[in-house]
């Protein structure tokens, strides 16, 4: 090989860094817990993306386990069955070479009557400095986040919360689309938002991005969230709320259907799952109306056939196993800046 | 702070272009050669290298980055996680003799670090070690193969490196730290 000239040998010596100027690199992580999303700015918001870029490139890695976290205790305490957010937990928190603890409510004491802070009391008395934890109801995390030493993630909490979910969501999209930016995209997030903690955290996000929101489902799934989209529209937060999928839909950027949650649905809220299907399924007709390039998501678990057609789940705008995949990269981003200020 | 220039952008050029010449000459050659700067003046100080290679060499020799935030062992001592800036080896370190780069050589943590790191990627042949700075005070059995400047220091004292592409321009100082000092990156 010989020397090039000096031009496209400039070109050839072009430092490869992938970095950012100085001054963004003084944001530092101030959180002991992650409980919801509402409580990160968006400078923490972005410092997450950032850890979480880094964490991709260690999942290229021939080997994709780091020392980050070694000798840390992480124990996953799940009172909710769960498979996608306990595993990528689990996963996360081995890749950064942290003990991992799992427990699953169903075959703990809990079933003898221990209260959640017995049971928090003595997963710390074990050794446990990390907590993740999903409970089926709201609002528990930020009890155990009062008595536990060590940091709390929370993996889910009943209607409320679900903040790992939301900032893989919002990865997920940023990722996708050429700028990076979710500034004036449409973002529909189609069905059962009444019972969606996965909505209720991703309109903090989204909107804090930028996104133009649209909740839309049946009416008696949309209870109280035109109340919060009139206060988000006082907050220079854009969100609208409609039962008109045609509305909702036309010229999407991205299209996230929830699961409709049978497990908390109260009698009369829809006819029948037949007649939701057929009036709020996203199905390939419904999806024309979006962008051609529009993104199809989905928390999982799916009901195929209900809230999501299977040929549009496994369809080529769908990027669902893309949100699993980027799960993983955003826990470990989360429990490293959360080791940081686990210290009490 | 006061401070005190230890190199000039001269002093910093032609040490570079020394070094160059140093590893070259102790692999007999450019084959299986690698540079390997560590994040984050490591990174431009192993293209500098590189780029003297290819004028006396005639042969470009691939670079690669290496961010060792998460091989760190003070990462429970740290007030804050540190920002990460990523890494990219572009290309097989199975057999390769890989060079580290880094800006200054101190306790040696940065470099078991980097070590441990490398290793993840593959098994080079052989690992060397140049810096520009050689300040003392190691904690670890390590030394480097090729030194831009020794410079004696005391363990209150900070040594700044300062490359254009990082800093708008070349210059190390060395700085006595008043009161509280900064938690110093190991290096």
């Amino acid at each position: 090989m010989t020397v090039v000239d000096g031009e496209t040998q400039a070109a050839a010596f072009e430092v490869p860094i992938v970095d950012s100027p100085p001054e963004a690199q003084q944001v530092g992580w101030r959180h002991r817990h992650l409980l919801d999303v509402d409580a990160l700015s968006w400078p923490d918001i972005e410092l997450v993306m950032r850890t979480t870029d880094a964490m991709r490139e260690v999942l290229r890695r021939p080997i994709t386990k780091v020392p980050a976290l070694r000798g840390r205790n992480v124990t996953i305490l799940f009172y909710e069955a769960s498979t996608r957010t306990r595993v990528s937990f689990e996963v996360a928190a081995r890749n950064l070479s942290a003990d991992v603890v799992n427990i699953a409510a169903a075959t703990s004491s809990v079933t003898k009557g221990e209260s959640l802070v017995d049971t928090v009391r003595t997963v710390e008395a074990l050794g446990a400095q990390m907590l993740v934890m999903r409970h089926s109801v709201s609002g528990a995390p930020y009890l155990a986040a009062e008595i536990f030493s060590g940091s709390v993630l929370n993996g889910g909490d009943g209607w409320h919360a679900h903040p790992t979910q939301a900032l893989l969501d919002l990865y997920t999209m940023q990722a996708r689309f050429d700028d990076g930016s979710l500034a004036g995209r449409k973002v529909v997030i189609l069905g059962d938002v009444l019972h969606s903690r996965v909505a209720r955290s991703n309109i903090w996000t989204l909107t804090a991005a930028g996104a133009d929101v649209w909740l839309c489902g049946p009416a008696t799934l949309l209870r109280g969230f035109e109340a919060w989209a009139g206060r988000g529209a006082a907050d220079g937060r854009r969100f609208h709320v409609t039962s008109s999928v045609d509305e909702a839909l036309r010229d999407a950027d991205v299209v996230m259907a929830l699961r409709i949650q049978k497990e908390r649905m109260a009698a009369g809220l829809l006819p029948s799952l037949r007649e939701y299907a057929a009036r709020y399924g996203l199905t390939r007709e419904r999806l024309a109306a979006a962008r051609p390039e529009a993104l199809v998501m989905h928390p999982g678990p799916m009901n195929e056939g209900v809230e999501i057609a299977a040929d549009v789940a496994a369809g080529a705008q769908s990027v669902i196993e893309e949100q699993v995949r980027n799960g993983v990269a955003v826990r470990m981003a989360l429990l490293y800046l959360l080791a940081g200020t686990a210290r009490s | 702070m006061t401070g005190r220039q230890i190199m000039t952008a001269d002093e910093i050029r032609r040490a570079t272009i020394r070094i160059s010449h140093e590893i070259v000459e102790k692999q007999a050659g450019t084959a299986r050669l690698a540079l390997v700067g560590i994040q984050r003046r490591g990174v431009p100080l192993a293209h500098r290298i590189a780029a003297a290679i290819a004028e006396h060499e005639g042969v470009i020799v691939p670079v690669g980055a290496l961010d060792i935030t998460f091989y760190r062992d003070d990462l429970s001592l740290v007030a804050q996680q540190p920002v990460v800036k990523g890494t990219d080896l572009p290309f097989d370190l199975n057999g390769s003799t890989v060079v580290l780069v880094d800006d200054v050589l101190y306790t040696g943590r940065t470099i078991r670090a980097a070590m441990d790191a490398l290793v993840d990627f593959g098994r080079p042949q052989a690992i060397r070690l140049a810096v520009l700075v050689d300040r003392g005070h190691r904690e670890l059995p390590i030394r480097a193969d090729h030194v831009g400047k020794n410079v004696p220091t005391s363990r209150e004292e900070v040594v700044k490196v300062q490359l254009a592409e990082i800093d708008g321009d070349d210059g190390v100082n060395i700085e006595r730290a008043v009161a509280a000092v900064p938690a110093a990156p190991v290096g």
